[in-house]
């Protein structure tokens, strides 16, 4: 009888252990397949032509180049990031404003009356919508690359690929804002006859101000840095000048650059943070 | 001896209570294989004593406090987490990580003793489940050996943490209000498989209780503590109505078992090392 | 008799007026300083290939040769995807350990610094540099989304671990657990849907910015929309765009699923 008594006590399978093989199992064959196509070959980091570019490479990054020609050169630079940023933002801005009056439902005249929109409005609003997916959609830096093809180098195709990517993001954002606000306010000023866009300005804009900033400021740290990186497709500012200096290996040019980089980021961080709080 | 503690004082953990004194020149030895049971009102400091014993406070310089003969606090931190591994400290609150299987959970309590691959092995496929299991059986949970913790009762968790106190090979077990969360009948049912595991492995039991009653019908010795100090320390037949009352004093007699005063828990802060 | 609504809009304080002056300063100065030759835009060379690109985008090419070499650099991408943001959880576990103040307060510093730096320098930017070490191809593309991504999940997977309840991985280490048994039976258990949440969130960003690192030369699609775009052959191009926004619609989707099914358990 103890015999009995031990297998019943002894054997106690867990439950969920063939579950645990099997996901494995699936786990390597997927990953099988992923590790050929990315050709993932670590070793290649550890062999000795690598090893020698990566520490040439990498020495010349000390000390950053810090003559007053190259840092005057730099400033400039950045200052013109942060101009296709503000000026891509400012151009999103404009063309969202419509896009988004189109596609806010609260604004929507024709749904005061019958509850429901008319056939052709509510058309306009789905392209519309559809059309704002496309824009954002589609990477900034595709974009950026299509725009350069069309207009050639400079800051001009970095500026029109960020006002075309971020009017996508912005237009939806500012559409659900809209929505998930006070209707009431919105309503009573469109049964008094008041037009769309003062609609927009006195009944919805007030009471969703502080959302709108706080989004919009976050975006514009988003372009910066987005501009950055569309430099290096050649859309100007300091990501273009990386660019070049990558090319040439030249290591204490690209150690300042990513420092002025860093920092960068860390300044746009603390005034977008500093305005939030400020103006929410 | 299993502990001796000298002029020990020990601070409070969080920062909610400034910093002031939790225990107040304790004096206290215990001999290996005692029972004994920790009465006293809520903010006492039974549960500062029970972690003080389990070398996780270290207390105010000026007292001597040695476990099993040895100095924890004099000790090399590597020693003095060895030394950890004989002592179990079985908290109010069970602590088990919610979406664990209660086998995980109970097999932790063998973390001491195991190396560490054994560990992370037996976290895929436990290696050990008919330990978990006959633990488990001796609280009649045994169903539940593969079940969530979330999905247990408040009850059952509670006893799935005294499960834990069985499967570790502690020589000194510190348990802290282990029947808040079960009723009478249950309640005295895991008291006797605690005491029985406690007696058969020889080790000391230091028991902190609510339930007054309890405590003097099942423990040899009971330590009274009020205001962070021992109010007094005597075997069971010796502890008179007037001394209970004087210590509950300011509170009614009997607690109802409830939720836990947030300033007796101690687990603020970093690491006890 | 009607009454004349007065609308009044809302007061602007003399600090926001400053600021909103200084703003339109920025502005301006923006577009000044950049000397946009907005009549470029309608030159005849741009509106001429505009309308060839868009023509490209009405008739893709889908010649069978074609679309294997699409479908190939589609799963180079999305393997960089998969294995950069995997790689990155583990690595960003591994560093959150530090960060979250498990070794004392100046290692955590260090750890959190080291995290933003990671985190700041954009994966592109990241790519570049490892082109060097790793050669041309998808490789490279897959380290930069790692390190990258590390920053990210390490600094969120240091922030869940200093928000769980730590009377779970204290009791056991009070108990004589080694600190790393502790961890993994007491505090990966209590954190790990959040952090798989985190890391299949992550691998949305990750799947947008692995479709373009081949711009740089870390293959897959991005590397074929420069090729293409480069030898003005549009309607290849608009091909490789379109599988682009399959792929990380693809992503996105499953990443929601996955995120939907952890949040139901």
């Amino acid at each position: 009888m103890s015999i009995v008594v031990n297998t019943a006590v002894s054997r106690h399978p867990d439950p969920a252990w063939r579950g645990r093989i099997t996901a494995s199992l699936i786990a390597l064959i997927v990953l099988w397949p992923l590790l050929i196509a990315s050709e993932f070959k670590p070793w290649i980091l550890l062999d000795a032509q690598s090893l020698g570019a990566t520490w040439h490479f990498l020495a010349g990054f000390f000390p950053p180049a810090h003559s007053k020609d190259f840092l005057v050169l730099l400033m400039q630079d950045t200052w013109q990031t942060i101009a296709i940023a503000t000026a891509g933002l400012t151009l999103a801005l404009l063309s969202a404003i419509p896009l988004t009056l189109l596609a806010t439902e609260s604004l929507s005249i024709s749904r005061l009356e019958s509850g429901r929109m008319r056939l052709a409005s509510a058309v306009v609003r789905q392209v519309v919508r559809w059309l704002l997916v496309l824009l954002r959609s589609v990477p900034e830096l595709v974009w950026a690359l299509l725009l350069v093809r069309i207009l050639g180098l400079g800051p001009t195709a970095g500026v029109l690929a960020i006002a075309l990517t971020y009017s996508g993001m912005l237009g939806k954002v500012y559409a659900e804002i809209l929505e998930s606000s006070e209707a009431h306010a919105t309503q009573s000023l469109l049964k008094n006859g008041s037009g769309r866009l003062a609609a927009l300005f006195y009944g919805v804009l007030p009471a969703s101000a502080s959302e709108l900033v706080s989004y919009t400021t976050f975006r514009w740290e988003c372009a910066i840095r987005g501009s950055v990186v569309m430099g290096f497709v050649g859309a100007g500012g300091i990501g273009q000048r990386m660019d070049e200096s990558m090319k040439m290996l030249a290591g204490h040019e690209v150690s300042t650059m990513l420092i002025i980089f860093v920092l960068l980021v860390a300044c746009t961080d603390l005034v977008s943070t500093f305005l939030r709080k400020r103006l929410g | 001896m299993s502990f001796v503690l000298n002029g020990i004082s020990v601070r409070h953990a969080s920062v909610v209570r400034n910093n002031s004194l939790a225990l107040i020149d304790i004096n206290l030895s215990i001999k290996q294989g005692e029972q004994i049971a920790l009465i006293g009102p809520s903010g006492a400091g039974k549960t500062t004593l029970l972690h003080a014993l389990a070398c996780a406070h270290q207390p105010e310089p000026g007292g001597k406090f040695s476990v099993f003969g040895l100095q924890p606090w004099a000790m090399q931190p590597a020693a003095r987490h060895a030394l950890r591994g004989r002592l179990f400290l079985a908290p109010q609150t069970p602590p088990l990580p919610p979406r664990q299987r209660v086998v995980t959970a109970v097999l932790a309590g063998c973390l001491p003793q195991w190396g560490f691959w054994h560990a992370i092995i037996s976290l895929i496929k436990p290696r050990e489940p008919e330990v978990a299991y006959a633990a488990l059986a001796r609280f009649n949970l045994q169903d539940k050996l593969y079940a969530r913790v979330d999905r247990l009762s408040g009850g059952e968790r509670q006893r799935c943490g005294m499960a834990r106190l069985l499967v570790s090979q502690a020589d000194a077990l510190l348990v802290d209000e282990p029947l808040s969360a079960l009723d009478p009948t249950l309640a005295l049912q895991t008291l006797a498989v605690v005491q029985l595991e406690a007696a058969s492995r020889n080790a000391t039991l230091v028991c902190s209780l609510h339930q007054v009653e309890l405590a003097l019908s099942h423990f040899p010795r009971i330590v009274g503590l009020s205001d962070g100090r021992i109010v007094f320390d005597a075997p069971r037949n010796e502890v008179t109505e007037t001394m209970l009352a004087a210590l509950y004093r300011n509170t009614p007699p009997t607690q109802h078992p409830e939720s836990i005063d947030p300033e007796d828990t101690c687990w603020s802060g970093p690491s006890p090392c | 008799m009607q009454h004349r609504r007065s609308a009044v809009p809302p007061r602007i304080k003399p600090a926001t007026l400053l600021f909103l002056l200084g703003l339109l300063t920025l502005i301006c100065a923006s577009f000044y300083s950049l000397a946009i030759q907005w009549s470029e835009l309608f030159t005849a060379d741009a509106v001429r290939s505009s309308i060839e690109f868009l023509r490209g985008f009405t008739a893709p090419e889908l010649a069978w040769p074609f679309l294997v070499k699409v479908a190939r650099g589609t799963l180079e991408t999305l393997s960089m995807s998969a294995l950069g943001t995997g790689i990155a959880s583990i690595c960003g576990i591994a560093l959150a350990l530090p960060a979250s103040g498990r070794f004392g307060p100046a290692a955590r510093l260090a750890m959190r610094l080291a995290l933003n730096i990671l985190r700041s320098i954009p994966e592109l930017i990241w790519a570049l540099i490892l082109l060097i070490a790793a050669g041309l191809g998808p490789f490279a593309g897959t380290l930069a989304l790692a390190v990258h991504t590390t920053g990210v999940l390490g600094r969120l997977f240091a922030d869940a671990l200093e928000n769980m309840s730590p009377a779970p991985e204290v009791t056991l280490r009070i108990n004589g657990a080694k600190p790393m048994a502790a961890f993994f039976y007491a505090a990966l258990p209590q954190i790990l849907p959040q952090l798989m949440s985190y890391t299949l969130y992550r691998w949305e960003n990750n799947i947008r910015a692995a479709a373009i690192l081949g711009i740089v030369g870390a293959g897959g699609l991005g590397q074929m929309l420069k090729y293409h775009l480069s030898l003005f052959q549009m309607q290849q191009a608009a091909s490789v765009i379109i599988a682009m926004l399959a792929l990380i619609t693809l992503v996105d989707g499953t990443s929601f699923w996955l995120r939907r099914r952890l949040t139901s358990q």
